[in-house]
């Protein structure tokens, strides 16, 4: 088990100092330098701009520079927003919580709906319900999520006024933060409807964000179920007059659901994509709307800080899936 | 009493209908014997025809503004007109015209993004999969560190570089898709070089290009089209969503994201300004996939009965 988590890292750890170089050089592509993109188009005198590229290292040999860069992230020192003059990290702190609460929320959605689906149409293979399913999860795969975003909105928020259309509570609240989860937050508070203020504002955008999950994890679940339920352990079973209930709660169901396990897991990448546009669109307080926004305002700090940390987040939940999937599947430990 | 044919009289007719299929002639059976695929391949034509003559379709220019008829509702609705089928957007411009003139750029994204990736993938997944240890794991190793990125988000810090535009979305999409190809085309080429055919190549004396591109590329190509007709439902979503975030495509470019992009403001007022567009990326999204599907199936020996 050891040597298979070692192997991992060191597959990890290059691909980890690969995406900070790519992060580091991402500064140094921008046509014209940093300093100049700051400047605008009023330019600037030549000693405030000696003294800008002095102050942000920007005239000392590359390599130098990169060493830099490494030492001063691993302190957690990401750089100042040139826009709020925040530290990178703290504004990223400061909104990733809300990001977390939308993803977890989202893939739980997908995961009590998709997976139900998936086993019901393997179940009624080639019957109208199982063509049903499938259809809708084909159109749910591609599906633009902004536009379902809208469709969302269109639908609950105006036609029906069910929901709001965005931000994440009421103003009227302010429930001190304590989690940064503003589910537990409200609850924390005490205060009457603030939960339930903050539950309306979280479902459009956890439909959204979930929808693209929701239709993979159908589809993988499927087809993982249907591949065991050919299985011989599967006939046994059933030739053991086992109820078909048994054979499929009890044996067929935890072994498909080996590699959905994994899919969940891989599905992080989605999420934070998916986040960009959600965020965008619900005004969600998150890190996807946060990046968008600094590309915009051609604040380069936080873009390159919100990069390497959504990285690091990938990169790291990948790595505890892999480990995971070697722990419920031994086999796969023994494999190259 | 009947005369019987005996076996030296068989014309030469029917001894071509009893040969083995033509490949492409197999292929064309095993892909419209599913429905979805025909379905998605009929779309994709359709498409291809608005976008080939969209100049002659189209009722209107995309770009020409009826500053008196802002905002006018699709023609079934009450107040539409006949002149405008599916009403007009916030600034006057016909809704159809610009669809349909959406469609040739969303077309061209996809063939531009998807031909630049599959040929650089097929490139660099070729020298991967024929040097050395060093070399191999340096380009694999980069497509790794490509691959850690969530694909929108690659996207969007390659913007970050280059600048927002819809020729810069091109080329984010094509860097996004490349990991794709390279492992792909590196994973196959190496499942054909222990191969016998390429070994009696090299004895014949064939140099490496000649051995890449003449003796085992021809084998890899199945899966590669399989992964390119995929690759541009997955180009189109992209670039309508970087289209969306405004760091595609720029106005008044009719691209058919970043027609969603002020839509939010005219939610409540004007539906069709909000909906139509992605009816027409889901549809063109959903018809590419759907042909993938179906020309994975037909491919893919595995699956064949």
């Amino acid at each position: 088990m050891i040597s298979y988590i070692l192997r991992r890292l060191s597959v990890v750890i290059p691909t980890f100092l690969g995406i900070t170089v790519l992060v580091f050089s991402l500064i140094h592509m921008i046509p014209g330098d940093p300093v100049e993109a700051m400047s605008g188009e009023r330019g600037m005198e030549p000693e405030r701009y000696a003294r800008l590229m002095a102050q942000y290292g920007l005239d000392r040999p590359l390599p130098l520079q990169y060493a830099d860069y490494i030492s001063r992230a691993a302190r957690g020192d990401l750089g100042r927003s040139i826009v709020t003059q925040e530290p990178v990290l703290r504004e990223f702190l400061d909104r990733f919580p809300a990001t977390v609460e939308l993803s977890l929320c989202a893939i739980a959605f997908a995961i009590c709906l998709g997976i139900p689906a998936g086993m019901i149409a393997a179940l009624k293979r080639n019957t109208p319900v199982d063509y049903g399913v499938m259809g809708v999860s084909l159109a749910g795969y591609s599906m633009p999520i902004f536009w379902w975003a809208l469709l969302l909105i269109l639908f609950f928020s105006v036609s029906l006024g069910w929901t709001p259309v965005s931000g994440r509570i009421d103003i009227e609240f302010d429930p001190a933060r304590v989690t940064g989860l503003m589910l537990v937050d409200t609850l924390l508070s005490g205060e009457e409807g603030a939960f339930l203020s903050a539950v309306s504002h979280l479902i459009l955008p956890m439909v959204a964000l979930g929808t693209i999950p929701l239709a993979t994890l159908a589809r993988m679940t499927r087809s993982s179920m249907l591949e065991v339920l050919g299985e011989d352990y599967v006939r046994a079973a059933r030739a053991r007059g086992l109820s078909p209930l048994r054979v499929v709660a009890k044996h067929a169901l935890r072994n498909a659901l080996i590699p959905v396990v994994t899919v969940v897991g891989l599905q992080v990448g989605t999420l934070l994509a998916g986040a960009i546009l959600t965020e965008t669109i619900f005004s969600w307080p998150g890190i996807g709307k946060w990046m968008v926004e600094a590309i915009h305002r051609r604040d380069y700090p936080v873009v390159q800080g919100g990069i390497l940390l959504s990285a690091t987040l990938v990169i790291f939940v990948n790595l505890i899936v892999d480990v995971l999937y070697g722990v419920i599947n031994p086999r796969i430990r023994h494999t190259r | 009493m009947k005369p019987q044919t005996s076996p030296a009289s068989v014309s030469a007719e029917e001894l071509r209908a009893c040969a083995p299929p033509s490949p492409f002639a197999e292929l064309w059976r095993d892909f419209t014997r599913n429905k979805g695929a025909l379905f998605g391949l009929s779309l994709v034509g359709a498409f291809v025809f608005l976008a080939v003559f969209a100049d002659w379709i189209a009722p209107y220019s995309p770009i020409e503004q009826f500053r008196d008829a802002v905002l006018t509702p699709p023609s079934w609705e009450e107040g539409g007109t006949s002149q405008f089928l599916l009403g007009t957007d916030p600034v006057g411009r016909d809704m159809l015209s610009r669809l349909i003139h959406g469609t040739r750029l969303s077309l061209a994204i996809g063939l531009i993004s998807v031909s630049l990736s599959l040929s650089i993938g097929i490139l660099l997944g070729l020298i991967a999969a024929f040097s050395g240890h060093k070399v191999e794991t340096a380009i694999m190793r980069l497509m790794d560190v490509l691959l850690a990125l969530p694909s929108l988000l690659l996207a969007v810090a390659v913007i970050a570089i280059l600048g927002p535009g819809l020729a810069n979305a091109m080329y984010a999409i094509a860097i996004v898709r490349l990991p794709g190809f390279v492992r792909l085309t590196r994973a196959t080429a190496i499942g054909e070089l222990s191969k016998d055919y390429v070994m009696a190549s090299r004895i014949a004396g064939a140099g490496t290009l000649r051995l890449m591109f003449n003796t085992v590329l021809p084998n890899c190509l199945a899966p590669l089209i399989v992964q390119a007709t995929l690759g541009f439902s997955t180009a189109i979503l992209d670039a309508a969503a970087l289209g969306f975030l405004g760091l595609g495509a720029q106005p008044p470019t009719p691209e058919w994201g970043s027609m969603l992009s002020g839509a939010l403001e005219f939610i409540e007022r004007a539906w069709w300004v909000v909906s139509l567009p992605g009816v027409a990326i889901l549809l063109a999204v959903l018809a590419f996939n759907l042909m993938g599907d179906g020309l994975r199936d037909a491919l893919d020996p595995k699956l064949k009965r």
